[in-house]
């Protein structure tokens, strides 16, 4: 059985799907470890390019393994990889959200609900840092992030598309001329 | 979508839709989120879904959106498939939760196969880097402006205000593991949080 890939694939990533909490980032040293040094599927130089391009197309950065599955056994590979790594976490959080959708309206789920909201606000602004602190943290970045923020607050109306735009703008004409 | 076109706001047009679940199409989730999933560069995916579900269309209060995107959070998996999942299932149920999952990443995973076959050539065209980190700090700004609406909403106390602050902190600044610094604040937030009878010292 270790010598089918799709096999494989699920045994090294069924596991790592239950146990990502906070998603890919949680799971990429013991997913390089697996996929490079115990199975051999592909060399730390391509895993670190896997990771760029992970982080670079759209999409969580847990789509590394997607591009695992691929580099493994083509297309078919990283359907089964990526079916592998999302499936078993999205149907534990199917029964969570059920349980709780259940509840709503009882006491304890407002609790609940009020008392998950900070924890949430608080994780949101660390993952901020996080992405800023991935980026290297140039001065640009963050000037680019408030920049955009703010822009959101004034125009709710404005597509993301524009601040994305925006952001990519600037960050090309840094580039041009010569502040990156 | 009568509901939404008529007017109302937001959190009533969600406390309606929640109890007549049939009003949202499967077709629309499945289009709000293969959007989001094909233009979620640099990871700002949970702000964008917060404007096109909550903002945009009402589909979810604000409450309800915050302590699923902290449920997610909690849980394996990525915080934007378990956001999906929480979300459709909300709306839908199960055809929902599936509809929202498989929408949201279908169009990454093409998109990210199709990179890794042009990466060696995209990497050579000038500036390439520049404008993807330019997209992901932009993004970043709509990470910003979610945190900034949800601790408006939702961190107006002392208490409140405090438990945020405690997670960015250990989470952001300190960089603590994930799950004992949830599995001491949520407790205590929830705490907080429970209804008393009065005269309670928090």
């Amino acid at each position: 059985m270790r010598d089918n890939p799709y096999f494989g694939l699920m045994w090294v990533l069924i596991p790592f799907s239950l146990v990502s909490v906070g998603g890919g980032p949680s799971i990429f040293a013991p997913l390089q470890h697996q996929t490079v040094d115990v199975w051999h599927w592909i060399s730390a130089r391509e895993f670190v390019d896997l990771f760029a391009i992970a982080r670079t197309a759209p999409g969580p950065g847990a789509m590394l393994t997607t591009l695992i599955g691929w580099k493994v056994a083509g297309w078919s590979g990283a359907l089964v990889a990526t079916v592998s790594l999302f499936g078993p976490a999205s149907i534990l959080c199917y029964g969570v959200a059920r349980i709780y959708d259940r509840y709503r309206g009882h006491p304890w789920h407002t609790a609940l609900e009020r008392g998950l909201a900070p924890v949430a606000v608080g994780l949101i602004f660390a993952g901020a840092l996080s992405v800023l602190r991935l980026s290297g943290g140039r001065p640009l970045t963050w000037i680019v992030a408030l920049a955009s923020g703010l822009a959101l607050g004034y125009w709710s109306k404005l597509h993301p598309f524009i601040i994305l735009f925006a952001g990519a703008a600037m960050f090309i004409a840094a580039f041009v001329l010569g502040w990156g | 979508m009568q509901v939404n076109d008529s007017g109302l706001p937001a959190d009533v047009a969600a406390a309606v839709l929640t109890r007549d679940k049939e009003r949202v199409p499967l077709l629309a989730i499945f289009r709000v989120f293969f959007t989001i999933g094909a233009t979620s560069f640099g990871g700002g995916l949970t702000g964008w879904i917060h404007r096109e579900t909550v903002t945009q269309r009402g589909w979810l209060t604000h409450e309800q959106f915050l302590s699923g995107l902290a449920l997610g959070q909690v849980l394996p998996g990525a915080n934007v498939t378990n956001l999906a999942v929480y979300i459709g299932q909300l709306l839908r149920g199960a055809p929902g939760a599936i509809i929202a999952v498989v929408s949201v990443l279908a169009a990454p995973f093409f998109l990210c196969i199709g990179l890794a076959l042009i990466y060696e050539d995209a990497t050579r065209i000038p500036g390439f880097h520049a404008a993807m980190d330019g997209i992901a700090a932009a993004a970043v700004g709509m990470i910003l402006r979610l945190g900034y609406m949800g601790a408006k909403s939702g961190c107006n106390r002392l208490a409140t205000g405090s438990v945020a602050l405690a997670v960015f902190l250990a989470i952001g600044v300190a960089q603590w593991p994930l799950f004992p610094v949830i599995a001491v604040a949520a407790p205590l937030s929830v705490w907080f949080a429970w209804p008393r009878g009065g005269g309670a010292h928090a």
